[in-house]
């Protein structure tokens, strides 16, 4: 392991991140701000939603500004990376194991999801106004799960992005991520899909559900939640499954 | 000292298209589907080497000639770690390349057929960058990053995204980056494809002076004049096979009858043209107008006194004689019974 060549590529994206800033920061959490807005302060103003949506929402909010920056930050890149002009081989050709290129293109999108979570708490917090009922209620399983829900985020990235071809990212879009964005329990907790006994069990496959859950089960434990272990199984479970797959389709895409 | 290389029996088969090739459109996401249906989908096969072996000296400038999908950058491929051989093995000194890529890594640069440039960077950037992954400190990669701007010609665009640049802009950034951690060994693949002629005697000129500091060199070209004037060595590659090697002079000696002399007498007697055609060596005599000839033969010079010989006895004189020696263009003729550029 060259932690020096690691080091130089992990600036590289944090410069290129660095910056395309303002563009990323639009690009990521505008969509999801301005839902907080809609439905977290102008429908509960209203009267047309409980005030205790905001509890629902703020967490759910962070987990999909997470999971979709890792798409943002290292699918995207990857699939311009890899395409016709094999931007990405100056440092295939750096002097270090080519799987590390690719745990490096998920440290760099667990930092991005990092930054993206950490901008949207203040931000929705302020935008759904008085009335939120949400606190680090349990500080460890709060950063634990951050952690987690980070790495899926880089993990998942890398292996969407090294299964995506460049005319495919707007089927990626709209046949994975915005399926994954509404099944996802962002908007509603797991257990109100009780009505729907299928789907319930359906989006159990669904990372971006633990995710949610988790975050709402660490700052907002009176709304209903699915247990903290089992979020923590399945979010590692996860993280393993798409880092492994991930990595299994770097280096196919890396040597012909 | 300087590094060289070593190719025994490489094989290649792509079961998939190569990457120069345009990428397939299907959305494959998860594992393959796996058999079982009526009949095996028909598998993706291409032969692109069939048993290649060379020894490239240290400090040599190499070429592999060829035509187009003769084999060239598949083994260029497998030289810079990024293609992995189906058979046989390549060693940079004493690296294995395929067991381990790091090391060879270290000592290669390499200039792709098509600028592969990190386009979210500058021009600056891209060399700096290139510097930090191979470990230089700040200070290093930075005097060197300037040397080779200005050496280069684009130290007035050095802070432009290189994105913005023109192909021959592109193309001098690629070999600066490639030259950016002073390699060993530098691979060049088709650097001189769609290059204007000055800017390709200077890139000629650059590869000749980082030749001449010790590094090896590697070149792909299917341009013969490229090949006679760079290389001290070539291999001759058609269908993913070396058909000959050796210096361009050798080459072009072992063709027979590859010598043109164009020979222009006083007067052309009856019969001198076939007297000729009885020298030694001699395959072919033709009588051309205005008491001229043309007479194709394995040697040049050396031809000359009895050829002045054989026209005196017939009663003429030879005033003027061009020879013009083998190319290496004939010389993929003769083996390949194609044109280079067919």
């Amino acid at each position: 392991m060259n932690w020096k060549t690691f080091y130089a590529m992990l600036s590289r994206d944090g410069h290129v991140a660095r910056r395309n800033l303002i563009p990323t920061l639009v690009q990521n959490l505008l969509q999801p701000l301005l839902l907080v807005f809609v439905f977290g302060r102008v429908l509960t103003s209203g009267g047309m939603m409980s005030m205790k949506f905001k509890d629902v929402l703020l967490p759910g909010i962070m987990a999909v500004s997470m999971v979709l920056s890792g798409i943002q930050a290292v699918a995207m890149p990857l699939i311009a990376e890899f395409q016709f002009t094999r931007e990405i081989e100056d440092r295939l050709l750096a002097p270090i194991e080519t799987g590390w290129l690719a745990i490096e293109k998920v440290v760099a999108g667990m930092i991005q999801a990092l930054v993206a979570g950490l901008v949207v708490i203040p931000a929705a917090w302020l935008l759904l106004g008085s009335g939120v009922n949400v606190s680090l209620r349990q500080p460890v399983a709060f950063f634990v799960i951050c952690g987690l829900v980070a790495l899926l985020s880089g993990a998942g990235g890398l292996a969407l992005g090294c299964s995506v071809g460049q005319t495919q990212i707007g089927l990626m879009f709209s046949l994975i991520v915005a399926p994954m964005m509404m099944f996802g329990c962002v908007y509603y907790p797991w257990s109100f899909l009780s009505a729907f006994p299928v789907l319930k069990v359906a989006v159990l496959i669904n990372p971006l559900v633990y995710a949610s859950e988790g975050l709402r089960g660490a700052l907002a434990p009176q709304v209903p939640h699915m247990p903290i272990a089992v979020v923590l199984g399945a979010l590692a479970a996860l993280d393993v499954a798409l880092l492994a797959l991930g990595l299994k389709r770097f280096r196919k895409k890396a040597v012909s | 000292m300087g590094i060289g290389i070593r190719i025994a029996e490489l094989h290649k088969v792509y079961d998939s298209p190569p990457p120069m090739a345009a990428r397939g459109a299907g959305f494959a996401f998860g594992g393959m589907r796996s058999g079982g249906k009526k009949e095996p989908k028909k598998k993706f096969e291409v032969a692109a080497l069939a048993g290649i072996s060379l020894t490239i000296d240290a400090g040599e400038i190499f070429g592999l000639l060829g035509p187009n999908g003769a084999g060239k950058s598949t083994t260029i491929g497998i030289l810079t770690t990024r293609t992995e051989p189906t058979g046989g093995r390549a060693f940079i000194g004493d690296y294995d390349v395929w067991r381990q890529p790091v090391q060879v890594k270290r000592l290669i640069g390499v200039v792709p057929q098509r600028p592969n440039l990190d386009f979210a960077l500058t021009a600056r950037e891209i060399l700096l960058f290139h510097g930090a992954y191979f470990g230089q400190s700040a200070h290093e990669r930075t005097r060197r990053s300037e040397e080779l701007l200005e050496k280069f010609k684009l130290t007035d665009r050095a802070d432009h995204m290189a994105r913005t640049f023109s192909g021959g802009m592109m193309q001098r950034l690629s070999i600066a980056r490639a030259m950016m951690h002073d390699p060993e060994v530098l691979f060049l693949d088709e650097p001189s494809a769609g290059l204007d002629p000055q800017t390709r005697l200077l890139l000629w000129e650059l590869v000749r002076d980082y030749n001449r500091q010790g590094k090896t060199i590697v070149i792909t070209t299917h341009y013969m004049d490229e090949a006679d004037a760079l290389c001290h060595r070539l291999a001759i590659i058609d269908h993913g096979r070396i058909i000959a090697q050796g210096t361009p002079a050798e080459l072009k000696a072992s063709i027979p009858g590859g010598y043109l002399l164009r020979l222009r007498f006083d007067r052309l007697p009856e019969g001198l043209a076939a007297e000729l055609e009885r020298l030694p060596g001699v395959s072919e005599v033709r009588a051309t107008e205005d008491s001229s000839a043309d007479l194709y033969a394995d040697r040049g010079g050396p031809l000359i006194a009895a050829i002045v010989n054989t026209a005196q006895a017939a009663g003429a004189e030879l005033r003027d004689v061009h020879i013009s020696e083998p190319s290496l263009e004939t010389l993929f003729l003769h083996h390949t019974g194609r044109s280079l550029r067919e």
